[in-house]
Parts: structure tokens; C-alpha cells; sequence
């Protein structure tokens, strides 16, 4: 679809689309964005019309979740604490977007610091489903992927901590990639639990994720965690058959929304139409990844956050006192509730005399993790799940009942704590609510994953249902 | 003060590796020294969301090097991790340290104690970054307002740690002298540059608890403030009250520890690995790191002695620096070695103290000249003394020097001129010495230096003198 829009860009006019989707924002009921960089925008955009070539993304206007450093550009992670704060500097993936020639539109709604699955956690109030606004587009993500659903941007970026790329994406019935652990720089996106989390594309097709992640990826050599990349457009079209896939036992069952769960096996039917084959695998430990998932992420949390105290940049509040109170006071206005409870909790963990219970042991759970997928997918190439275990949930539904919301990560942060690459695509409805299909690889076969993604893309129709406020 | 079995020393060394080019986890110069507050700073050493740690392998390098030369065994893989707290000079609101696989661990240091040579263990050796600096407005407990220098942030420390194996303030002095000798040799830092080397001293008597001091910024500080807390806890145990475990501040100024925290106030750090680094393999590079280690100043002090034949004490005074070590090897190679070891360790190391001044400030190729002056008997002693001063105080080469100041040592006939003079003169003198009085010589002699204004070579002289009695008397 971008290379469409590339095509009529090229013919057409940058401008005239870019104010298009900046009245529809405007107009707009979603409130995907947090901030809007209208100016540098427009004018990329007039250059780009004089000039219309460039890079692999020329003329494209992308959004930006906003916990994405952007030089010049608000931003503030959804916090109050980071209002004002404009970063200096462009994250890594943002000069690579800019080095090919995309426009940078503006800064998403994400649940506060990517923590969350519903974007209710925002400090800008929660973003809306496009495919009912009464409903949540998902998290951490959601105003990415609200903003690609809505039709108010082309493509998007998102970060994946433990589902926050693929939940949105899911729940707003678009694609969603989270790559492995290390393909794509972190240098500029800030940190939530930083030895999970990853950049990734959300975007209308599969086609156009292979192209946003052949930009995005790649060493870094500010990032010690990052990898070489591969090549991802190129071999995204060839054919799936021969391809085996393997559905783990426990991901579906108890817990699971009828209707996704029979998407899911359509979806796997698909697949072997396609001539893939398929058979039952186990990930045993996958009870304990929630448990694993929440002590490691807010552990990291509990020290990732600790710099924001007001001295040098964010939200200052009232009258200076001494070190100790004025940076107190400034954390307990500037922090949301679940923030304060991740970094109380994670804190906790990491205490004198817990570490070894908790921190520790969560540690050895995540290698057990990691080992049931190392041992899986030397057997099968892909693994097939659903991403969430049901569609879209209320504004309001859960968000007073933690525990529950924990709960809907259920399918997405064992990928995380593997380190494995998994995408989300559209795969059904359930009434009038999109349903993702979760597809898992091997680290480092992005390649293998998109192109699976794409054959069952290409024989469905999900992809190309739009929601009504669109 | 002579080592007491029931004090115990233990020190932490903070080593600042400030040879190196950049920080420990970004391109930042370490050259800010003379630069205004927070111009060497970046995204990653202000701790700006988002920006991430790289290691830099020369710190690492530095760090097994160091290792090393103290006797350390290198791990086979190090791990970095955080270390959370808060303060304003710590932007990311953790300091990246090292805690389980640190890098060297296990070593040790012989050093020349009180009561003869004893072994200083080292526990280890690891890695850190340096914090920001506060600037108080006015004084620490009267400031309206701090300002925060983030220049010296994410500057490479290395942390010394060793088991408590002194007995006395001393002892605590003399092996940090020898640490900063060896760190010398090693070329990773430079003593003179402020907050190169920061101590936090823990001391506690045989059976008492310990107090640590932290943050003393000089070796003689270090000695006072363990002298100070050895007398504040006899005292304590004196009056039948226990030392309580605590960290304690040392009050230069006042030269007395003051109590910041006790035990129960201490800081749960809540270490972990820190995600954003990669644990890194070193075993690898240690084989040519040791390949590449200098001859260290024990080594050098031996060689010195055998080689040169130079007294145990000079070859000391000349290896405890690097620089000095080599100058006197400059000079030795074209100078008789037990002389210029003399004049370099006994007049020239006190000449450059007096005026606070380096090794460089003085050419061994002016040494070398002194020195033949000196052994041709063209310039006496005193004469060669005032020779250095001159040169250090107003430049100029050593035969200028002479020539301008007149130092060239008188002709014989001068010389013998004023024997003969003084001898008729000191009528008196003379007839004293012949009456068996040897000391009424030294008086004929002191004259005859005064008549030629200290050129003449006070032997000769003294010599010449005796002879031009015995033939007047004849």
C-alpha cells in the first residue's frame, strides 16, 4: 500500500495529502496524537513536491508513538512529568526514516511510559478504537495503531515491550511486527523494561512492515544490544509451501474468546491451503511468563524511570525546595498511578532480601522460556496463536482491575521474554471487532515470518475491511 | 604513630582513568578540566531519556591493566550492572558499576610497613562511572542554592578495594603511595589533575565495629582522618560505649570526621545487571595486555640497585615516579650512575618540591653537564647546588650559569694566593693549631673561602692550608 501511495505521491501531491490527513486528525474523535509537527512537516512535504524522489519512503508521512525520542518534537511518553521536554536529538530510527526521505507527522498516545495494554493509562485520556470509540485501540501502542486504522496516517512506529506493538494491532485490525531483540536500534526510544523491548512497524499491510523494518534495522553502533539485519522486501512475495507450523496447546482454551479462537483455526486452515502443514507443540512454562514478565519489566521500570526527577528537563512542580523534597514532590504529581505502582513494585523486587526470590527467579523462568521456544522451533518453523485473547475491551472495562489487564498479555510477553520476533495480523471479526492472528519466529527470520504473513494476507480479505469513522 | 595490632585498615580507591580520550559510555573528551560547567556533556552522560551506554574499551583495557600490575586475577567475562540511588549529580538517577564479575578480584600489594613488609590484599577491581559535581553557592551548609556540573559525569573510575590488612594511618599512606606509583607507571591517570584519586577510608578497632569515612580527597588527608577516628573510637571504648557502624564525612578544614548515616539510614542499592550492556568477554585480551606491562617500580628499584649500584634509598626516591625513574636513566647513561642518583634523589627531587614543580621542569642534558662539572672539579658542590637553583628559578644552560654567577671554581694561584694570606693573618689560629688545636684549621679554612668566595674546593683548600703552615714553619 505505501508503494501505491508512493506512486500517486510521486504524481500528486505531498502536500495536499499531508493537510488531508491533518484536518481528518483534527476533526478527529480518535485522539491518536499527542502532538502534531504540522510546520516541518508541510514544508518537507512542498520540498518533496518540487522534488519528488528520494529515499525507500520519499514523500511518506509516518506517525510517531511517543515514546520515541524526535529532535525538535514534544516528547513525553504520555506523562505529565515529561511535558515540555523536547529531545535534543533524533532517535536512531527516526535519522534512518528522515535519511529515507519519510515526513514526520507527529507523536502518538501510548499508555503512560508503554506501560499498559488499553492506552487508558495516558496522561492525554485514552485513544479510541476506530472500529467502535467507545472501545480501546489497545496498548501500549494504541494511538499508532488508532492513527493507521483511522486513516489518519499511512504507516506508524510503536515499541513492543511485552505486546505493545502487536495488541493495538490486533485490536485496530492492522499489522503489527514485533522484531527480534536487537534488530532494531533503541539508541532515542525510552526505556520501559529495555532488555524486552523493540521498535516495530504498524502499518495496512505485511508488505508495508517488511519495507518500514528493511528501514528501520540494522547496527547501531550506540546500541551494544543491536544486530545486523537482513533483507526483508526482497523475498517477501515467494510461496509458503512446504512450511511447518506448529500451535501450541497452550495458547488456546480456557481463558480465550470463542470467536478468536475459531478466527485462529481459519486462519491455520488458510495456511495449510497454502501448503503449509501443521501439528500440536507445547511451550510448558508459558503459565509462568505472566508472573516472569511483570517482576522483570517493572524491576527495569523501577530503575529506567528513577532519572526523571525535574532538574534538568520535564515537569517542574511548584515552589524549589530542598533536593529530597522538590524531587519527590515532582515524581508523586508527575507520575500516573500505574507508573507509581510499576516502580513501587519493581523497586520491591529488587530490594535487599527479595532479589533472589523475585528478580532472580524470573531470571530463570525467562531461560526456561526461552529455551521451550529454541526447542519448538528447531521442530517447526513458525509458531501460530492468537495475539490477544479477545477483541477489543470497554473504555473503563478493566482498567481499575490491574490483574485482569495483566491477564490479556497472556499470548504476547513470552515473545519478549524469548526475544523472539512474532507479527500481528488481521485474521476475522468478532461482530464488528478486528481479531489478530499471531505469527512467532525463530531470532533473527523476520524474513520467514513476513513472508507467511503475506501469502495469508494475500489470500484473505481482513486486511481490507476499513472501519466505518475511516 | 607505630602499627597497633588492633587497628584495622581497609581502603576503597576511586582512580579517575583520566588518560583516556573519551568517558566510560560515550564519545565525551575527558579534557574538561579548564572548561565551563556542562560543555562536555552529551545526550548519554546527561542520562537523557533514551540515549544508551557504550563501553569503552580502552577503560577496560586500562582496568585489567591495573589489574594486573596489582596481582589481580582477570575475569574470564565482566559484567557491568546499576547501581540506584538518588542524587543530583547522578542524571540517570543509578551509577553503572560493576558488582558480581567484576573485573579483577584477588591480588595484592607488598608495601614496606611499620614493622617491616606486609602484604595488602586486594579484593578487586572494577569499573564505574564518575558522577557529576555539586558546586554549592557559598558553603555546603549555608547554600541557598546548588548548581550541578555534569563535565566530570560518566568520566571512567576504577574502584581499588582492599581487605583490611593495615594497622596504622601511615600504613594506609604508604600503600596508597605505592598504588599511585604503580598507576604512574601504568600511564591510565594523572595524580595531578583535581579529584584523580578520591579515598574512602573503613577503620574500626580490634573487635569494635567499623566506621567508614568516605570521599578524602588527599593521602595526607586520609592519614589524619584515620588518626582522628583511631582516637574518637579509643575514646568511645574508653568510656564503655560501643563504635556504632556508620558513614562518617571528613571535615578537611576542621581535620575531624562528622557521622552522615548509620547503618540503619544505608542505602539499599538494588543491584542488577545492566540490560543495555552486553557482558563482555575478556580473558581474551589479557595475554597481550601482560605482554605489554611496563617494568613496575619494585622491579625497577631492584634493577636500579644492581645495575647502577645505587643505594637502596636512592633507587626508592627515583622509581617512585615514572618520569623521574627515566630521567635519572637519561642521565646515568653518560654520567658516573652513583653520582648523578645522589645529586637527582638527594638535591634535585628536593629543589623541585621546594617550588612544586615536575620532573620536566629540568633537561637531564643540563644534569649530564652538572655533573662532569662537577667530577673535572670545575664548579664545587655548593657551587653545582646554586647552579640548579638558577637554572629552575631563571633558566639558562649550566656553563651560563657559571660563567654569570662566577661559580667557576678559582684558579690554584688564587686560591693558593689566599692560603697564603690567610695563613699570615690568623696569627693566632696558626700558633693554636700548632699547639696541637686541629680545629683552629677549620677557622684559617673559612677564611680562605671568604677571600675566595666559596670557589675554592673546601678539601683543597683545607689541604693547602697544612701545607703552607709546615713551610712557613720551616
Amino acid at each position: 500500500m505505501l508503494t501505491g501511495l508512493k506512486r500517486d505521491l510521486a504524481s500528486g501531491s505531498a502536500e495536499e495529502y499531508l493537510e488531508c490527513l491533518f484536518e481528518r486528525i483534527e476533526k478527529s474523535k480518535l485522539n491518536a496524537f499527542n502532538a502534531l509537527s504540522k510546520e516541518a512537516a508541510l514544508e518537507k512535504a512542498r520540498k518533496f513536491d518540487r522534488s519528488p524522489w528520494g529515499g525507500l519512503l520519499a514523500g511518506i508521512p509516518i506517525a510517531i508513538k511517543d515514546g520515541i525520542s524526535t529532535k525538535g518534537i514534544e516528547t513525553t511518553c504520555s506523562s505529565s512529568i515529561l511535558r515540555g521536554y523536547v529531545p535534543p536529538y533524533d532517535a536512531h530510527v527516526i535519522e534512518r526514516l528522515k535519511a529515507e526521505g519519510a515526513i514526520i507527522m507527529g507523536k502518538t498516545n501510548m499508555d503512560e511510559f508503554a506501560m499498559g495494554t488499553s492506552t487508558e493509562t495516558s496522561c492525554f485520556g485514552p485513544s479510541r478504537n476506530p472500529w467502535d470509540v467507545d472501545r480501546v485501540p489497545g496498548g501500549s501502542s494504541g494511538g499508532s495503531a488508532a492513527a493507521v486504522a483511522g486513516g489518519e496516517a499511512p504507516c506508524a512506529l510503536g515499541s513492543d515491550t511485552g505486546g505493545s506493538v502487536r495488541c493495538p494491532a490486533s485490536f485496530c485490525g492492522i499489522v503489527g511486527l514485533k522484531p527480534t531483540y536487537g534488530l532494531v536500534s533503541r539508541y532515542g526510544l525510552i526505556s520501559y523494561a529495555n532488555s524486552l523491548e523493540q521498535i516495530g512497524p504498524l502499518t495496512r499491510s505485511v508488505e508495508d512492515s517488511a519495507l518500514l523494518l528493511e528501514v528501520i534495522s540494522g547496527h547501531d553502533p550506540r546500541d551494544s544490544t543491536s544486530a545486523e539485519k537482513g533483507q526483508y522486501l526482497s523475498g517477501v512475495r515467494d510461496e509458503i509451501s512446504g512450511l511447518r507450523l506448529g500451535v501450541p496447546r497452550e495458547y488456546f482454551g480456557e481463558g480465550v474468546d470463542p470467536a478468536v479462537e475459531k478466527s485462529v483455526w481459519d486462519a491455520i486452515s488458510v495456511l495449510e491451503e497454502l501448503g503449509a502443514s501443521w501439528r500440536e507443540v507445547s511451550l510448558p512454562h508459558t503459565k509462568y511468563a505472566l508472573a516472569a514478565y511483570y517482576i522483570i519489566a517493572m524491576s527495569e521500570a523501577s530503575s529506567n524511570l528513577a532519572r526523571f526527577d525535574g532538574l534538568r528537563y520535564g515537569r517542574r512542580t511548584g515552589e524549589d525546595r530542598d533536593w529530597h523534597t522538590t524531587f519527590s514532590k515532582v515524581r508523586s504529581a508527575g507520575f500516573g498511578k500505574e507508573t507509581k505502582r510499576r516502580i513501587l513494585l519493581g523497586t520491591y523486587a529488587l530490594s535487599a532480601g527479595y532479589y533472589g526470590r523475585y528478580y532472580l527467579k524470573a531470571l530463570q523462568v525467562r531461560t526456561l522460556i526461552k529455551q521451550d521456544f529454541e526447542r519448538t522451533l528447531a521442530d517447526v518453523d513458525l509458531l501460530v496463536s492468537p495475539t490477544m485473547p479477545f477483541p477489543a475491551f470497554r473504555i473503563g472495562e478493566r482498567i481499575d482491575d490491574p490483574l485482569s489487564l495483566y491477564m490479556a498479555d497472556v499470548f504476547t510477553v513470552p515473545i519478549n521474554l524469548a526475544g523472539v520476533p512474532a507479527i500481528s495480523l488481521p485474521c476475522g471479526f468478532a461482530g464488528h471487532l478486528p481479531i489478530g492472528l499471531q505469527l512467532i519466529g525463530r531470532h533473527f527470520e523476520e524474513d520467514l515470518l513476513l513472508r507467511a504473513a503475506r501469502s495469508f494476507e494475500e489470500a484473505t480479505p481482513h486486511h481490507l475491511r476499513m472501519p466505518e469513522v475511516a | 604513630m607505630a602499627a597497633d595490632n588492633d587497628v584495622i585498615v581497609g581502603l576503597e580507591v576511586h582512580v579517575q582513568l583520566n588518560r583516556l580520550k573519551s568517558k566510560m559510555f560515550c564519545g565525551c573528551s575527558t579534557a574538561y578540566h579548564d572548561s565551563p560547567p556542562n560543555s562536555h556533556t552529551c545526550p548519554v552522560c546527561l542520562g537523557l531519556p533514551g540515549s544508551l551506554p557504550v563501553l569503552n574499551r580502552r577503560a577496560v583495557e586500562s582496568g585489567i591493566k591495573v589489574g594486573l600490575a596489582l596481582n589481580c586475577r582477570i575475569e574470564e567475562n565482566t559484567l557491568f550492572y546499576r547501581k540506584n540511588y538518588y542524587y543530583p549529580d547522578l542524571p540517570k538517577g543509578f551509577q553503572i558499576s560493576q558488582y558480581d564479575f567484576p573485573l579483577a578480584t584477588k591480588g595484592q600489594v607488598l608495601i614496606k610497613g611499620e614493622d617491616g613488609e606486609r602484604k595488602i590484599r586486594i579484593t578487586r577491581a572494577h569499573l564505574e562511572e564518575d558522577p557529576g559535581r555539586l558546586v554549592h553557592a557559598g558553603t555546603i551548609d549555608k547554600a541557598k542554592y546548588t548548581m550541578v556540573d555534569y563535565n566530570r559525569c560518566g568520566m571512567p573510575l576504577l574502584e581499588v578495594v582492599t581487605e583490611p590488612d593495615m594497622r596504622s594511618p601511615k600504613e594506609a599512606r604508604i600503600f596508597l603511595d605505592k598504588l599511585k606509583s604503580i598507576l604512574d607507571y601504568l600511564d591510565v591517570f594523572d595524580g595531578a589533575l583535581e579529584g584523580a584519586m578520591r579515598v574512602d577510608a573503613n577503620i574500626s578497632l580490634k573487635g569494635g565495629d567499623r566506621a567508614e569515612v568516605k570521599n578524602i580527597s588527599s593521602f595526607k588527608g586520609v592519614e589524619k582522618a584515620l588518626s582522628y577516628e583511631i582516637t574518637r573510637q579509643r575514646n568511645m571504648r574508653r568510656r564503655g560505649m560501643g563504635v556504632i557502624q556508620e558513614t562518617r564525612h571528613y571535615d578537611e578544614l576542621r581535620g575531624i570526621t562528622v557521622s552522615i548515616r548509620s547503618k540503619e539510614q544505608a542505602h539499599d542499592y538494588r543491584y542488577f545487571p545492566e540490560p543495555d550492556l552486553v557482558p563482555l568477554r575478556v580473558a581474551d585480551l589479557v595475554p597481550a595486555i601482560r605482554a605489554s606491562l611496563p617494568e613496575l617500580p619494585d622491579a625497577r628499584r631492584d634493577r636500579f640497585r644492581e645495575e647502577y649500584g645505587v643505594a637502596d634509598d636512592h633507587a626508592k626516591s627515583l622509581t617512585s615516579e615514572i618520569k623521574v625513574a627515566d630521567f635519572f636513566e637519561s642521565v646515568a647513561s653518560r654520567a658516573p650512575p652513583k653520582l648523578a642518583a645522589a645529586w637527582i634523589a638527594d638535591v634535585l627531587k628536593g629543589e623541585l618540591n621546594y617550588r612544586d614543580a615536575g620532573i620536566d621542569r629540568f633537561s637531564p642534558d643540563d644534569m649530564v653537564e652538572i655533573l662532569r662539572l662537577l667530577s673535572e672539579g670545575r664548579i664545587s658542590d655548593a657551587a653545582a647546588v646554586s647552579v640548579i637553583r638558577e637554572i629552575l628559578d631563571h633558566g639558562g644552560s649550566p656553563a651560563q650559569v657559571v660563567e654569570a654567577l662566577g661559580l667557576a671554581k678559582a684558579g690554584d694561584d688564587v686560591v693558593l694566593q689566599a692560603v697564603r694570606f690567610a695563613v699570615s693573618d690568623c696569627v693566632e689560629a696558626v700558633s693554636d693549631y700548632r699547639k696541637g688545636n686541629e680545629r683552629a684549621l677549620n677557622f684559617i679554612v673559612g677564611q680562605v673561602m671568604k677571600r675566595t668566595k666559596g670557589r675554592a674546593d673546601p678539601g683543597e683548600a683545607h689541604r693547602l692550608v697544612v701545607e703552607e703552615i709546615e713551610r712557613s714553619q720551616g
